[in-house]
């Protein structure tokens, strides 16, 4: 990921139409290096296959073994990565223009961690094994935790600033961490199913993982792109988005859905990845300034290239084991936060 | 105490020499009460258990009589599990009481500012991969608090050190020590990671032998270390000018400062574990109780001390059993002090 520091953001503004080509063109280079990114996840691992391999397996599915890997394997995986980033991607655009916050990550702000509590309390109080059974504890998790910080953030008079929801996400993540823990302490059962879910992974997720996911992270994602103009209005403030006619609560409470459907399904599906929101919103701001309608559609492209490019570097550095897309995201993604911190003014948005 | 108008100068110095004498004696009474709940939380977490001790009995032993069982569990299994809990919670106390004066920020404690990430980091590496205890699982352990520290120091310089840079660059540097942690876990057998768990939480089960030993040497130094501090630090709250004005270079005592919270914290996760949340809460209640303007070394070495104490005996006889790691409790009870911590201080505006 670009960390260099940016001296010129914006661009000088061309004319529309020009810009709108511009930014076009960006979008479908965007998804001809998912594609590319996709294919390559369908390439690489413990065992490699050429991409005529890949393309044969995928037009007749037969019973060799290049069709098995592909097919029970990786396609799976992949798909995972592909939904989870677009919700996480999609989830943190959303919270960095909803709260203002250039810090705003669903994993940073304790929402993952929250879904994840509710996922551990699932499995080792009401012994759910599938991830459909997951979901609605996701939910209701992530919710709580979403409520519970933004609450605790707000209070006072400036409200929610960057600083304080980073730091009661950083609480309130410690605090469900513990709870995690003290749950797997009782079982040795859970920590086997829990340590690897934990870290955040999409090895052996199989295709009903993919179908159980689809549905509410389409549904998150559809109203969360719906949101790009209101977005752009609360950028300017309440204030001037209301005299603009937006009706702010509810632009609000329909953000909170979207963020909450996304994060409690990626999560679900697999295990609380943190630093997607975050890196990738950034990233393509750089590219595409500050309207949130292009934004929303960059990271929704970015975001799971992002996190597949991630799963791939983990089967390359640790081959012939791999590393968990959950520790490849932390290690890139920690970098960059450091670097928005440093550079002091981007602590407004 | 009676200060009215027409009193001359000289005895307005003396009534500010009597407020200044009062709140001293204040603050030892503070004291003094701090240490006799300390002394009586240690005695009942030596007389429960599975063999149910009298205070007499306990007695006994200490004063070198009693009968071979009860000197048993006093003196080889109690005994050592409390001398831990005190000595671990005193060195996480100063550590968190002298990084929260330095970084003048409550929320500053080693938790939050990923040095606990980085020695937990260093200390599931040698648990796991390399089979480590005692003496150089605690070197290796201070070897990853102290880059941790380096890292978050150098990282949140920025034209001197803001307090709010320092403790979100630690959030960051903290991420990445989980990231490593959950890495080495996912490696290892199930038995491993539980044990490596069970590290991580904080726990004082099976504490004693070297580990102890270890603890007692290095907290014996670095504890009056961090004491002897304490005048120079409540200078260095005053402001950097007004602490250069009155002799104290700034920078070399702070820097001197996070050097010995970074080794007081390093000494007790070495010893049991990252505990979370005591280094957090001991300063600020300490601070409160004691009600003075300085750092509260002192105080927040007994509230550590008597937090982990009371902890333990939650966590081995709260729920009939199952003895939890003492991180568990004091987790479940720190967290909410945080948020609380966090509203209040964003209550009264300074919340950055």
């Amino acid at each position: 990921m670009t960390t260099a520091v940016a001296v010129d953001r914006r661009r000088p503004p061309g004319a529309p139409a020009g810009r709108r080509r511009r930014l076009l063109v960006g979008l479908v280079v965007c998804l001809v290096v998912l594609l590319v990114v996709c294919v390559v996840s369908l390439m690489v691992g413990s065992h490699a296959l050429a991409p005529g391999a890949v393309l044969d397996a995928l037009r007749h599915r037969g019973d060799d073994e290049a069709s098995l890997i592909v097919w029970d394997k990786r396609l799976p995986r992949t798909a995972v990565g592909v939904l989870a980033g677009l919700a996480l991607g999609l989830a943190g655009t959303v919270m960095q223009g909803l709260t203002r916050n250039p810090l705003a990550d669903p994993g940073l702000l304790g929402i993952n961690a929250g879904a994840a509590v509710a996922v551990v309390v699932a499995i080792s109080a009401f012994g759910v094994t599938s991830v459909a059974g997951y979901v609605p504890f996701a939910f209701v998790g992530a919710a709580l935790a979403a409520t519970v910080v933004y609450g605790v953030a707000s209070a006072g008079r400036e409200g929610a600033t960057p600083t304080k929801l980073a730091l009661s996400g950083a609480a309130v993540t410690a605090a469900l961490t513990s709870v995690v823990t003290a749950v797997l302490l009782t079982s040795t059962p859970a920590v086997s199913q829990l340590r690897f879910w934990q870290v955040g992974a999409l090895a052996g997720r199989g295709s009903e993982v993919v179908a159980q996911a689809v549905g509410p992270i389409v549904v998150g994602a559809a109203l969360a792109l719906s949101l790009g103009r209101a977005l752009d209005g609360l950028a300017l403030g309440d204030d001037v988005a209301r005299a603009l006619g937006q009706r702010v609560g509810r632009v609000r409470v329909v953000a909170g859905v979207a963020v909450v459907l996304l994060c409690g399904t990626a999560t679900a599906a697999a295990g609380p990845i943190a630093f997607v929101g975050l890196v990738v919103p950034h990233a393509a701001r750089r590219f595409v300034g500050h309207d949130y309608r292009w934004l929303l559609a960059y990271s929704a492209v970015l975001a799971p290239a992002f996190l597949v490019a991630c799963d791939v570097v983990g089967r390359v550095v640790a081959y012939p084991g791999e590393l968990e897309v959950g520790i490849v995201t932390a290690v890139v993604g920690a970098p960059v936060f450091i670097a928005i911190v440093r550079r002091g003014r981007a602590v407004t948005l | 105490m009676t200060t009215t108008l027409d009193v001359p100068r000289p005895d307005a110095a003396g009534a500010a020499r009597d407020a200044r004498a009062l709140r001293r004696s204040h603050e030892l009474r503070v004291v003094v009460v701090l240490g006799v709940l300390l002394a009586f939380a240690a005695a009942v977490s030596l007389c429960l258990g599975q063999a149910g001790l009298t205070p007499g009995e306990v007695l006994d032993v200490l004063l070198g009589r009693g009968d071979a069982i009860s000197r048993f569990v006093v003196l080889e299994l109690r005994g050592p599990r409390l001398a831990t809990a005190v000595l671990v919670g005193a060195c996480l106390g100063v550590s968190g009481a002298l990084l929260q004066s330095v970084v003048r920020n409550v929320l500053a404690s080693p938790d939050v500012v990923g040095l606990t990430a980085g020695a937990s980091a260093a200390g599931v590496i040698g648990l796991v991969w390399l089979g480590l205890s005692g003496l150089a699982l605690s070197g290796l352990v201070l070897v990853g608090a102290l880059a941790s520290a380096a890292a978050v120091y150098l990282l949140a310089w920025r034209d001197g050190l803001s307090g709010y840079r320092f403790v979100l660059v630690g959030i960051g540097v903290a991420a990445l020590g989980t990231a490593v942690v959950s890495y080495v876990l996912t490696r290892g057998s199930v038995t491993d990671a539980r044990v490596a768990l069970t590290w991580l939480t904080g726990s004082l089960n099976g504490s004693g032998g070297t580990a102890l030993t270890t603890l007692a040497a290095s907290s014996l130094v670095a504890v009056p270390a961090a004491l002897l501090q304490g005048r120079r630090l409540a200078v260095l709250e005053l402001g950097d000018e007004a602490a250069t004005a009155l002799g104290v270079r700034a920078e070399r005592a702070r820097g001197l400062a996070v050097l010995t919270s970074v080794v007081l914290a390093a000494v007790a996760v070495a010893a049991a574990g990252p505990v979370a949340f005591v280094a957090l809460v001991a300063g600020p209640v300490a601070r409160r109780l004691t009600g003075t303007g300085g750092p509260p070394l002192l105080g927040a070495a007994l509230v550590g001390a008597l937090v982990v104490v009371v902890s333990d005996a939650v966590a081995q006889f709260a729920v009939p059993g199952t003895v939890f790691p003492v991180g568990v409790v004091t987790g479940i009870v720190g967290a909410p002090y945080l948020l609380w911590l966090l509203v209040r201080t964003n209550r009264a505006g300074r919340g950055g």
